[in-house]
């Protein structure tokens, strides 16, 4: 895996002094943690290492642009419908748009994909229609099944239980000889749990073709990372387990798209699992039901508004010449549009069937089951309730 | 036809599983070279290779939560956890993904997988061995509980389970691992699951149980023949979950009376639940109260006094006498 490099070249942002966005100095543990540097292709005002530039062409990075954009703008009308009554508890990913659409855009249809339920950014990437996603967050059973000819597993609503499972999908790759790749997403928060500790060690004693990228977002929902380890370089679980390890700027996109990229090769060619600590900032609340007021000082959301990672990327497409004032206007308006038509046909889609839960449970429906379905739908009867 | 033990017999239904769908792997603690530490899987990994038959590092939950994703990715997972004490480890991925990922998913993922693991007391294990927690399992939507009682029977429950879609958790009653052998056909056979099995037909009372408990209650059902005259009906249940309620409804319906005895804790234990279907579909038909015969409800006592902790066929044949005559 690459090394920071330090020949930036310049760029027109101006001069003004940032803080560091990766908290790298801070960490303060005895322990020699194998100097896991963060690397950034692509820093606060724009300026590129151009020895680690992902090959992307102009066109895909385009389309990793808007998908940042419509990740943006999703996030916003989500809010915006739950503040209106109109959608259930949701998760915003606001500031994170670098961190979860970079990490599947190195992915193929054959490759798996297991989200957080932050990464919508990435769902929609894959695949998910957004009209779907809205189903999902607004309590349809039918939102969470991913849809046809998508390899994704839906996200786990107990924090790190996807992340074995994802293992699992990996070490099947290696017993049916596939050359693909699983991309598995998980937070600061669940780099505690026992079991994605248990997941790190069987990918690597297996050799799965598994790309972690631990979201490091600074706050499980009151509980921000220095409370949640005594060693603030996550990373270094995954060098624990025998894992190459990288932390990554998550404000990136370039950088997390590279790392991706290397990771997944590497899975895909026999090499293994590897460990992207990917760091970046819960802008926003942890849902709707939070308020980080309460736990968090609004001054230190303040630079992360600096270190935006649209704002970042775009500095960097216009000195590409990929994009105008006007481009960006145009980009904006039409995920607006898209969003806006996902969001009518959502409210046009059919009703919940209080008649499907007992449907899909065991593969033939046992009869104590189909007693206690009887009942239920008698219950239905009695309220005057449809159902199919 | 073979005279086999009930580990041997388990043997033989994994290894032609394995020989007939190249799908079907294991995954478990120390099961390859070392055939797992009741020898159940004695021999596999040399006959099907380490790809197929895979030691794992020890952990019960990173055993059951990679084989959830093997199984989405359409391998057959059979995976062994040492003892059921240790399932306990599992819990998270059994109940978080392993029950509900079809229902999650709304079918487009299944499960093939069957988590094989020994319980129950009885030979004179350290603690944590001796657990009987099938009533968790039964417990958890989306699951089915399987526990065979004789070699035959374990053989072809196995083999049907592994064909099966739906996650199973198959206990084996580790007392019965060596303690007979019984005719095993050599060809494939299967046993529905979900079907109880009328050991003994008669018609004074209705014996109910699973497991290990079956052989103290077929001893003291020839007792009952033999000294008292008394015909008692013997169920065994094999499938927990779900369970042949039918077939115990028309039982109890014909006698009228009925004891059920299992080794796991009596509250919310399988008894509990098996007098509360009895109470909707048969209680007209009762003549006595059910009884019901349980281990009590204390952790499983180490092994210097564990014989007193397990029900015996002498106890088994006082309670049939006695709901026998109760009026």
């Amino acid at each position: 895996m690459a090394s920071h490099h330090q020949d930036k070249t310049k760029s027109s942002a101006g001069d003004e002094v940032i803080p560091p966005s990766t908290p790298s100095e801070m960490n303060t543990s005895p322990i020699d943690l194998g100097h896991i540097e963060v690397m950034q292709i692509l820093n606060e005002h724009g300026e590129v290492d151009q020895g680690l530039e992902p090959s992307l062409s102009d066109e895909r990075l385009l389309e990793v642009y808007r998908a940042m954009i419509l990740a943006r703008t999703f996030d916003q009308r989500m809010l915006t419908m739950q503040r209106q009554g109109r959608m259930g508890t949701f998760a915003p990913n606001t500031g994170q748009e670098a961190c979860t659409v970079g990490q599947v855009v190195p992915l193929t249809k054959d490759d798996w994909y297991s989200p957080s339920y932050r990464s919508f950014g990435a769902q929609i990437m894959r695949g998910w229609p957004m009209e779907h996603l809205m189903r999902l967050w607004a309590g349809f059973h039918d939102g969470f099944p991913p849809p046809e000819n998508v390899n994704d597993l839906p996200f786990s609503i107990v924090i790190g239980s996807h992340v074995l499972p994802a293992v699992g999908l990996g070490m099947g790759m290696n017993y049916k000889k596939k050359n693909d790749c699983v991309v598995v997403n998980f937070g600061d928060g669940a780099s505690s749990q026992g079991a994605v500790s248990e997941a790190l060690n069987f990918a690597a004693v297996y050799k799965a073709p598994v790309v972690f990228v631990c979201e490091n977002n600074g706050w499980a929902i009151s509980t921000p990372t220095a409370k949640q380890t005594a060693n603030e370089v996550i990373a270094a679980r995954g060098v624990a387990y025998g894992i190459p390890s990288i932390r990554v700027d998550g404000n990136d996109i370039l950088a997390m798209v590279f790392a991706v990229d290397e990771a997944a090769k590497r899975a895909r060619n026999g090499d293994g699992p590897t460990f992207i600590e990917a760091i970046t900032y819960r802008m926003s609340l942890h849902t709707t039901a939070d308020d980080p007021t309460v736990y968090r000082d609004e001054q230190e959301v303040l630079p992360w508004g600096k270190r935006c990672p649209i704002t970042r990327f775009e500095i960097y497409l216009k000195n590409k010449n990929l994009l105008t004032n006007d481009s960006i206007q145009e980009i904006t308006e039409s995920c607006e549009q898209e969003v806006i038509a996902a969001r009518d046909k959502f409210y046009s889609m059919p009703s919940a069937n209080p008649g499907e839960i007992f449907d899909h449970l065991y593969e033939i429906m046992p009869e104590e089951l189909s007693r206690q379905r009887d009942e239920y739908r008698k219950r239905l009867d009695d309220k005057g309730v449809d159902y199919e | 036809m073979s005279k086999l033990t009930m580990v041997e017999a388990l043997n033989l239904a994994m290894d032609q599983e394995m020989a007939r769908d190249e799908n079907v792997c294991m995954l478990g603690e120390d099961i390859g070279i070392n055939g797992g530490v009741f020898r159940t899987t004695k021999d596999l990994q040399k006959k099907h290779g380490e790809d197929r038959v895979m030691d794992t590092p020890l952990a019960e939950c990173g055993i059951v939560g990679a084989a959830i994703g093997m199984a989405i990715y359409g391998i057959r997972p059979v995976i062994e956890i040492q003892f059921s004490g240790f399932t306990m480890q599992a819990f998270d991925q059994i109940e978080q993904n392993m029950a509900r990922l079809r229902n999650r998913t709304q079918g487009k993922y299944t499960l093939p997988m069957v988590l094989r693991t020994p319980y129950g007391g009885g030979i004179r294990a350290v603690e944590h061995h001796s657990e009987s927690r099938e009533a968790y399992w039964a417990h958890t939507p989306g699951l089915k509980v399987v526990i065979p009682s004789s070699p035959r029977n374990a053989r072809a429950l196995l083999a049907a389970s592994i064909r099966e879609d739906d996650p199973i958790v198959f206990y084996e009653p580790k007392a019965v691992y060596r303690a007979f052998r019984e005719e095993v056909p050599d060809e494939p056979e299967l046993m529905e699951i979900g079907k109880a099995d009328i050991v003994r037909a008669g018609n004074d009372l209705t014996l109910i149980s699973y497991g290990a408990m079956m052989r103290p209650c077929k001893e003291a059902v020839e007792d009952l023949a033999e000294d008292h005259n008394i015909n008692v009906e013997l169920i065994d249940l094999l499938t927990i979950s779900p369970m042949d309620t039918e077939t115990l409804t028309r039982s109890v319906q014909k006698t009228g009376r009925c004891v059920i005895v299992h080794e796991g804790h009596r509250t919310c234990g399988i008894a509990s639940e098996i007098i509360a279907r009895l109470n909707e579909s048969a209680f007209e038909y009762l003549e006595a109260p059910i009884k019901r015969i349980t281990g009590f409800d204390i952790p499983f006592p180490y092994f210097q006094v564990e014989e007193h902790f397990l029900p015996e066929s002498e106890e088994i044949v006082n309670a049939i006498k006695e709901t026998r005559n109760w009026q």
